[in-house]
């Protein structure tokens, strides 16, 4: 049987096949070896570093989702609770009150409350915010920057990369532990102290 | 420290959590007099990372039990449930991220990059289908991709493509994974993922132009089977030189093969190789083996060569190489206050110099890839050609090793081992 040529060949070929697949084997064990010793056991999500955000508007546009998962976030601690509020109202405003022409978030996502003379607090309605940062730039140009963008985990499909991070102009996006998600302000100012 | 020292701040009640950002806190926090307390902020966890094992551990589920299926079974039905069932897990319902072909990505970049740590699931999201593969061929593709399953569900009336134009456009995928790695190494983009076709489909969301080219794909997936996975899926590549070598692999016969050729047509992926019977003379076939392997060299350098060469229009890609680019070009954009990218660079005080240094360095780093890359496309491209000049005598159908995704449809349509029951018909009756 074995001196057959047809089954000569046949085992040849065979050799070839199976010193192949060891090769392929041993390569793909290396490979994965290689990766192995540089991985991490945590998963990684995305996130804006508040701090290096210049608020330049692209989170609204580039996010795979519409509206974006990025939104903005609401820093009570940092909130001075003016009445004249730089995040609420568009610069030169004559009266002070909830009339759409006054208000600069283009979809009225800032419900402005009122709490005691002359306070009033400022929350965000997340489902109207779009993340375009217009509110996040008036409240860091004249008031505490506690209004601030943050991607909502929530919302964020975790693209392998983020597009938004990919035209983010200052690198503010990066990916962060899944254990510490959020880089919201003051309570990041904490932990970093 | 600083904590603590906050901490008796605040209980005795004469400060302001203020302290902490004295830079930014231009208005102190009111002292409300009314028993006012603010709202607390929401910080939505995002799916726990355990969630993510539990992915793995169902495409490991998937995988053994496609193989079980074509090896032991040989049930095309159940192949489809299995596929059926990975496009809703794995497509619609984890929105097509994770994904291996993606992975290729995270791998690369975790070879290079000290500083990205590849998460394990990733990892085993890359390794597993290859694994299985070497063991009992594409199996991924037939059951656990999801970007096959929603082609493989639409293909109504597949027609069978020319080989050449078959074969050449089958060059495509060596070359989208050379150019996925090399912008993955270079931190310049994750193409695979920006150009994932379906996962807008996935994620019910998605760009016109990805609408576009996905909605498009799957127009021509109507008559060609698979144009996605045959013709662009650069994991396919890494897949099908598994398969190639493979240990076990579907077989489309369970007994012996008796030529009927209803198989021939089955397969919409035209990846049934028919039998080849006719003796071709053994001299000229040696001649060209020979000059097909003396040729790679050849290849190698050629490819090195084009691919090197276009380095500078290939690093435009990276955001760093384009920024420095169009400062050089165009100076006085620097005054353009409505220019987003140069306003942002300006403020962030890094000088011109650095920033020329940082993109000649990345642009450094595509010239030495394109040449890795250039060479490994023409050695890549020099054993497929040498591959076709061996000749194989073939007695039966059998699947192409390489480029069969498992899809299983051809098992049923053999009639070796079925009971076959005939419609008794009227005519027949003899008289």
């Amino acid at each position: 049987m074995t001196d057959n040529p047809e089954n000569k060949s046949v085992k040849r070929r065979e050799f070839i096949r199976s010193s192949a697949r060891y090769t392929l084997a041993i390569g793909l064990g290396g490979l994965g070896g290689l990766a192995l010793s540089n991985a991490a056991s945590e998963k990684f999500v995305w996130q804006i570093d508040p701090f290096l955000c210049t608020q330049c508007g692209r989170c609204a546009d580039e996010c795979v989702l519409s509206p974006s998962a990025v939104k903005c976030f609401h820093a009570y601690d940092l909130c001075g609770y003016c009445d004249l509020c730089g995040g609420y109202f568009k610069p030169g405003v004559m009266d002070l009150n909830t009339g759409g022409e006054n208000q600069l978030c283009p979809t009225s996502a800032i419900k402005r409350k009122f709490v005691e003379d002359p306070f009033f607090q400022y929350t965000i309605e997340e489902d109207l915010c779009i993340g375009c940062a217009k509110c996040v730039k008036g409240c860091s140009s004249f008031g505490n920057g506690s209004l601030h963008l943050q991607i909502n985990h929530d919302l964020c499909a975790n693209c392998n990369q983020c597009a938004i991070a990919q035209k983010c102009p200052s690198k503010a996006i990066t990916r962060v532990p899944e254990g510490t998600p959020y880089k919201v302000k003051g309570d990041f100012t904490n932990k970093k102290a | 420290m600083k904590s603590q020292i906050l901490k008796i701040a605040a209980t005795l009640g004469g400060l302001f959590i203020t302290i902490v950002t004295i830079a930014q806190q231009r208005f102190p926090r009111p002292d409300f007099e009314s028993d006012y307390t603010s709202p607390t902020l929401e910080t939505p966890e995002p799916r726990y990372g355990i969630l993510e094992y539990f992915d793995v551990f169902v495409l490991f589920i998937v995988l053994s039990l496609t193989t079980w299926l074509i090896l032991k079974k040989r049930s095309r039905k159940g192949v489809m449930y299995v596929s059926l069932f990975s496009l809703i897990y794995f497509g619609f319902y984890r929105e097509g991220c994770i994904c291996s072909i993606g992975a290729i990505q995270n791998v690369a970049l975790s070879m290079t990059d000290s500083t990205y740590a590849i998460s394990i699931s990733a990892l085993a999201f890359f390794m597993l289908p290859l694994l299985f593969a070497l063991f009992a061929g594409r199996v991924f593709c037939g059951g656990a991709c999801p970007l096959g399953a929603i082609q493989d569900l639409i293909i109504l009336k597949p027609i069978e493509l020319p080989v050449g134009v078959r074969k050449a456009l089958g060059l495509i995928p060596y070359v989208y994974l050379g150019l996925a790695i090399l912008f993955a190494v270079t931190k310049t983009d994750f193409i695979i993922c920006r150009y994932d076709p379906f996962v807008g489909f996935f994620r019910m969301d998605a760009k016109f132009n990805m609408l576009v080219l996905g909605g498009s794909l799957l127009i021509i997936g109507v008559f060609v089977g698979r144009p996605y996975c045959r013709f662009l899926c650069p994991y396919g590549v890494l897949l099908g030189w598994m398969s190639g070598v493979s240990k076990k692999h579907l077989t489309i016969t369970p007994g012996e093969c008796i030529d009927c050729k209803l198989c021939e047509r089955s397969c919409p992926m035209d990846a049934i190789n028919k039998p080849v019977t006719e003796p071709v003379s053994a001299k000229k076939d040696i001649r060209r083996f020979i000059i097909s392997v003396a040729a790679i060299p050849l290849w190698m350098l050629v490819g090195g060569y084009l691919i090197s060469s276009s380095h500078v229009y290939l690093s435009k890609a990276n955001r760093t190489v384009a920024l420095a680019e169009l400062l050089i070009a165009h100076p006085e954009l620097k005054s353009d206050l409505t220019h987003i990218d140069v306003q942002t660079f300006l403020s962030s005080g890094q000088s011109m110099e650095e920033l020329k240094k940082e993109a000649s360095a990345i642009r450094q780093q595509f010239y030495t890839g394109g040449w890795i890359l250039g060479a490994s496309l023409g050695l890549a491209f020099g054993i497929i050609f040498t591959r076709k000049t061996i000749y194989r005598q073939r007695k039966d159908y059998v699947p192409d090793r390489v480029n069969c995704v498992s899809c299983a449809r051809c098992m049923s349509f053999c009639p070796v081992g079925k009971e076959i029951t005939v419609n008794p018909s009227p005519q027949i009756t003899t008289s």
